[in-house]
């Protein structure tokens, strides 16, 4: 792999700029890996990733049916934080975050990662109570957050209705500076090339149809470019998990439900930070080409057809329009769909399963862009060592049975 | 957006009901005498289904009633309406 730097831009401004190596390779299946990641998502290129960098395992094939960030990498806000409230998922996000912080340079890829600060809105007293919980729950564990009142708000983003009459009126927020947004494809395509140029073989359109095994262990895939070997199989495929979890009868406490997102026509900078509202379900934050990414929550029926109702999108927009009246005739470029895997409690499963040399990293439902640094971290940890890292260990799927659930659906109190 | 044939009501558009998940899961008779592994199945492993799924929904902003439906998780399309009680259509997965 050639770097990325001044130098490689000024050699290749001489040929045109037509003569940049490609950013990974398109090899054809081995017969056998030691590690097949099947998701060529965000959190498996990265679990990829570290598996070479910090295990030295480079025997590694990352299975995509599609292509590389065609799944819910490419379709995300792109929305980074790490406020949550309980320990456990504190310590995970942060993880990443601290990971974000270098992930441009570790990668030698510009992932566009801005630190331009995320604002949780309160618009009721409880709001305000939840709110100054879980900052003083993130100061005790390290991580950085703020309250402000109205005017601080009102000073911030001057363009957010603060008004004392509004229907849902502003009392406040709060803000962790060190969030933001990256650029989603970017870290896909820089994961990627890192992996590959570790030795990662990246495969797409390579559908997997059934998983072997025999005496309790896993032998390797069905795909649909032929079978493949391996002992170990890490599976993070998102909305699909139930359905390859069926085929080696595992049954998990999820479900898929759509997600959908939406971009404006690009306008002159207008919002320098992120600002989301739970209470009426929202959020936004505007793009380095300027266009106004809009999401909320999910539709509430399951599906798996990478796209939902229209009234989701009607009372998304209804909340941004309360919360900004200045983009009310702002026109809209896009919508599109995403499938999430939504658990319970709101939090990931990441571990090993009953079944040898098997392993889950799903259930990151709405909020997985975030964590994909920390999640392939922690994930490429639990394959490479046959156990889960301190980090990840509360996460397993035994807490649905232990009743030990990390609750952040309300907790974090926001959407994701 | 959905058009659902409510049993009582007729077809009216999705915004009137609410979705209650996957159907035909009935509450163990003796909680008691579960353990907690399949008591966990119960509140929180679900099919989930690609494809033909069974789930309930009721009709929140008009008759109040609940329902069961079979819908395709793919193409959304709705293939059986049925009341609570009845038997659900005999190709479902």
């Amino acid at each position: 792999m050639s770097r990325y730097s001044l130098a490689s831009l000024v050699r290749n401004a001489f040929s045109y700029h037509e003569n940049w190596q490609a950013a990974w390779r398109n090899p054809e299946p081995k017969q056998e890996y030691d590690v097949i990641i099947i998701g060529g998502g965000g959190h498996g290129l990265a679990t990829a990733y570290y598996l070479a960098k910090e295990h030295g395992i480079t025997n590694v094939a990352v299975l995509e049916k599609g292509w590389i960030g065609g799944g819910n990498t490419g379709r995300n806000t792109t929305i980074v934080r790490s406020n949550y409230l309980w320990d456990e998922s504190t310590h995970l996000y942060e993880k990443s975050m601290k990971l974000w912080e270098g992930l441009s340079q570790d990668l030698n890829y510009n992932v566009m990662f801005s630190q331009r600060g995320v604002l949780n809105l309160g618009h009721s007293l409880q709001d305000m109570r939840d709110i100054a919980r879980r900052v003083n729950a993130n100061r005790l564990n390290g991580v950085d957050g703020e309250m402000l009142d109205a005017a601080q708000v009102k000073a911030m983003v001057p363009i957010l209705n603060t008004s004392p009459n509004a229907r849902y009126p502003i009392l406040g927020a709060s803000l962790q500076r060190r969030g933001g947004v990256a650029r989603h494809d970017a870290v896909a395509w820089g994961y990627a090339r890192g992996a590959d140029a570790r030795g990662v073989d990246i495969l797409q359109k390579c559908e997997v149809t059934g998983i072997r095994r025999e005496s309790g262990q896993v032998v390797g895939v069905d795909t649909s470019r032929g079978f493949i070997k391996a002992k170990k199989i890490g599976v993070v495929a998102a909305g699909h998990s139930s359905v390859l979890a069926s085929m080696v009868n595992l049954r998990l406490p999820i479900e898929s439900h759509p997600l959908q997102a939406l971009v404006s026509e690009p306008i002159k900078p207008v919002l320098h930070t992120v600002v989301m509202s739970g209470a009426v379900h929202g959020y936004i934050s505007q793009s380095d080409k300027g266009d106004l990414v809009i999401g909320a929550g999910i539709d509430h029926y399951t599906g798996y057809g990478q796209r939902g109702s229209f009234s989701v999108i009607e009372s998304t927009l209804a909340a941004i329009v309360e919360l900004f009246p200045i983009f009310s005739r702002v026109r809209m470029n896009r919508q599109w769909g995403g499938i999430v895997d939504v658990c319970p409690d709101a939090c990931p499963i990441i571990g090993t399963t009953p079944l040898k040399g098997l392993y889950f990293n799903c259930g990151w439902g709405t909020g997985g862009f975030k964590a994909t640094p920390g999640s392939g971290w922690v994930f490429a940890h639990t394959i490479a060592q046959d156990r889960p890292h301190e980090l990840n260990a509360a996460f397993s799927i035994d807490r649905f049975f232990t009743g030990r659930l990390i609750d952040e659906h309300g907790a974090a109190a926001v959407a994701h | 957006m959905l058009l659902i044939a409510c049993p009582w009501c007729g077809p009216r558009e999705e915004t009137e009901f609410s979705c209650g998940g996957e159907a035909h899961i009935a509450r163990p008779a003796d909680p008691d005498a579960l353990s907690d592994e399949q008591w966990g199945y119960y509140l929180f492993i679900r099919k989930n289904p690609r494809g033909a799924h069974l789930e309930q929904w009721c009709h929140a902003h008009g008759c109040r009633r609940w329902f069961n439906v079979r819908r395709d998780t793919v193409t959304y399309a709705i293939t059986h309406v049925y009341k609570v009680g009845e038997a659900p259509p005999k190709d479902s997965a």
